[in-house]
């Protein structure tokens, strides 16, 4: 038995209030590591899904909505805009790269993307099996998608329209993997990439597709209202999703479609011009990912902000529950304090054990707290496929979550301090000759 | 640190004052390795008094205590504190045991705190010689007094201190057990080869001491 004992002993010795005071410290711990993990991890998988990327291209709408819809995979996109712009594009001397992106349909929830080999370089993509799409129905599946839907080379899927997996499946021509991606850490984990024709002909268009097939396809809704999902549609084929092929976009034609394009500068000058530029057209807006996402995380803040005070709030009321538990303990203990001074115990040295009592309780609410926000978010990422593909994981640790559990210690060891003051004021000649 | 004939404790023309008042003056005295001592004393004659200086832990107004060879009031806070720690044993009348440790936590603590050690081997055979063997694991609340004093003496015991002190022992107790009190701490003391000084007000432990000190109240100041 040692003084370090006797803390436990004390601890122990008012379960009650021990255990109360855990929790409260645990709760407010859980919250703040919580908060850690949502906002670094989130954050983090932001800046890797737009790496590279600095405009997107859309159809009119949310900026926001362009960019979680195009770089984050989360949103519908707000519509389609003429294939032509592409070119228009890739004319221009400050742009280095144009990748387009035609979305709408999905298998099993995870999203097709129409597009070229350059996007699965954009996110150093790397075959683990197979090859890259060369032909229309060709797909490359991501590393998540392969693991979880357990398709393999060869296998043929058909995919279903809309976003979400529930609308119903094109009947045509089923896609066929020819690769499958290693993974990434990337949104590109959980897409299956298919040349952008793939699209088109699902949706209807023969590829090389002749003039005027895509006759039935005016009189659709291309506002770019993109809060209409395409599965909510009671669609014909061609519902509005991306028509034509590349050659024929490239033969200039007609009213062929993509869903945004993802550009990368070649100077710094394309940032000052190209947005105004593309803002001026009718049916295009240009949003850069770094200006959305830092106001996306700037709304967030205010709510992270407040769920921080709040936490931080109340591990001062259990920094304070702390020192009014050990200094109505203390007040009980003079007793025992002048007996340990008898027996010989060091003032300094009972001064520590009662610092002790403060940082072992504060280390078992903080540690604890740090297991019970871990498994928060583990049982959120398991419960919300949403915050899963966000790349929400528990098995991370930060290191913003050992600051906390040192704040919380600390916290301990102060809320411990004017309680431990007072061995060295305690007269034990008096509290001995107390016959209580 | 002492030789085999010094005495281990030297009283000397020891005073003490509280707010001008002399609450303490007691006679010279020494007390030789393994001698017994009963100082008596009316309440109020200063017995406490001297016990808290003969500990340490109050500074006399004037004279001087020698443990051991050393003058207590002469020494640094921390050597008194060690001198302490290694050579005196006390028990009070209000037990003072440690209420959230078993009857075995409190003597184990207190043999960590003296020797910087545990020796439960030793522990053992000490809760064995004052019968508590069968409540080791209980808390002192849960103990009769009979048994709450017989863990007292035993955790002041087992430092193997050379001095072991008793204040008041036994006022709270009726005839047989006062009488119990006193021979369990003879014989523990006779044991260990321990000095014994047992402060009383209660003159029925008188017929057991070889030596007796009567402790006068002191006078008034003028
Ligand atoms: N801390 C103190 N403050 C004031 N008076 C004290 C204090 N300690 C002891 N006294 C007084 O000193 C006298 C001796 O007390 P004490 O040593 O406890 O006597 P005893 O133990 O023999 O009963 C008493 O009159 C007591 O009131
Ligand atoms: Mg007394």
């Amino acid at each position: 038995m040692t003084l370090a004992g006797l803390s436990l002993a004390y601890l122990k010795d008012r379960a009650l209030n021990t255990a109360l005071n855990i929790l409260l410290l645990t709760l407010s711990v859980a919250t703040l590591v919580i908060l850690v993990l949502f906002s670094s991890q989130l954050a983090e998988r932001f800046e890797r899904d737009a790496q590279g990327i600095d405009l997107v291209v859309g159809a009119k709408g949310s900026p926001l909505q362009l960019i979680l819809s195009s770089i984050y995979q989360v949103d519908v996109p707000t519509g389609n805009i003429p294939l032509a712009t592409v070119d228009l594009l890739r004319a221009d001397p400050t742009v280095a790269e144009v990748i387009p992106l035609a979305l709408g349909d999905s298998f099993r929830g995870y999203r097709i993307v129409g597009t070229e080999p350059a996007y699965v370089e954009n996110f150093g993509g790397v075959l683990a099996q197979g090859q890259m799409f060369a032909a229309d129905y060709q797909a490359v599946i991501g590393a998540q998608v392969a693991r979880e839907t357990g398709a393999g080379l060869g296998q043929k899927f058909v995919g279903s329209h809309g976003l979400s997996g529930d609308g119903h499946d094109h009947e045509e021509t089923p896609f066929e993997v020819v690769g499958i991606l290693a993974p990434t850490g990337t949104v590109l984990d959980r897409l299956i990439v298919t040349p952008v024709g793939s699209i088109w002909a699902a949706h209807g268009f023969e590829a090389p597709p002749a003039e005027g097939s895509t006759d039935d396809h005016d009189g659709h809704d291309h506002d770019g209202d993109g809060q209409q999902d395409h599965a909510a549609h009671d669609h014909e084929p061609d519902d509005h999703a991306p028509v034509e092929t590349e050659h024929a976009a490239h033969a200039g034609g007609g009213d062929l479609e993509v869903t945004a394009l993802l550009i990368k500068y070649r100077s710094s000058m394309a940032a000052v011009r190209l947005p105004n530029f593309i803002n001026k057209q009718t049916e295009l807006q240009a949003a850069a990912p770094a200006v959305e996402m830092t106001r996306l995380l700037s709304l967030l803040g205010v709510g992270i902000d407040a769920v921080r005070a709040f936490a931080i709030l109340l591990m001062a009321t259990s920094g304070l529950s702390i020192f009014v538990a050990l200094y109505s303990a203390l007040r009980q203990r003079e007793g025992d304090m002048a007996m340990l001074r008898v027996m010989g115990a060091r003032p300094g040295a009972i001064f520590g054990h009662i610092i002790l009592e403060g940082v072992l309780l504060a280390a078992a609410g903080a540690l604890l707290g740090v297991a019970v926000g871990h498994a928060v978010v583990a049982a959120s990422a398991a419960s919300f496929p949403q915050l899963r593909d966000m790349g929400l994981t528990a098995a991370r640790f930060e290191p913003a979550e050992l600051m906390i559990v040192m704040a919380a210690i600390g916290m301990g060891a102060l809320a411990a301090l004017i309680p431990a003051l007072k061995v060295f004021r305690v007269d034990i000649a008096k509290t001995l000759a107390d016959t209580r | 640190m002492t030789t085999p004939d010094e005495p281990l404790i030297e009283v000397q023309d020891l005073r003490h004052e509280i707010a001008g008042r002399c609450v303490m003056a007691a006679p010279a005295f020494t007390a030789a390795k393994g001698q017994h001592t009963l100082l008596l004393g009316p309440s109020g004659s200063g017995k406490t008094t001297l016990i808290n200086v003969i500990t340490g832990l109050i500074t006399p107004t004037s004279g001087e205590v020698r443990i051991a060879g050393q003058v207590m009031s002469a020494l640094p806070a921390a050597q008194r504190d060690q001198l302490r720690r290694r050579t005196v044993g006390v028990v009070f009348q209000t037990l003072r045991l440690i209420g959230a440790l078993s009857v075995r936590q409190n003597l184990a603590l207190a043999q960590r705190l003296a020797l910087g050690e545990n020796e439960p081997a030793a522990i053992e055979a000490l809760i064995a010689q004052v019968g508590l063997t069968h409540r080791a694991d209980a808390r002192p609340r849960e103990l009769s007094q009979g048994e709450g004093q017989r863990a007292a003496i035993a955790r002041a015991l087992c430092a193997k201190p050379a001095i072991v002190v008793a204040d008041e022992p036994t006022s709270a107790l009726d005839d047989a057990n006062a009488v119990a009190m006193s021979d369990l701490l003879l014989a523990t003391a006779e044991a260990t080869g321990a000095t014994l000084l047992i402060a009383t007000h209660d003159n029925r432990l008188r017929a057991r001491f070889d030596r007796t000190l009567t402790l006068a109240p002191p006078r008034v100041a003028a």
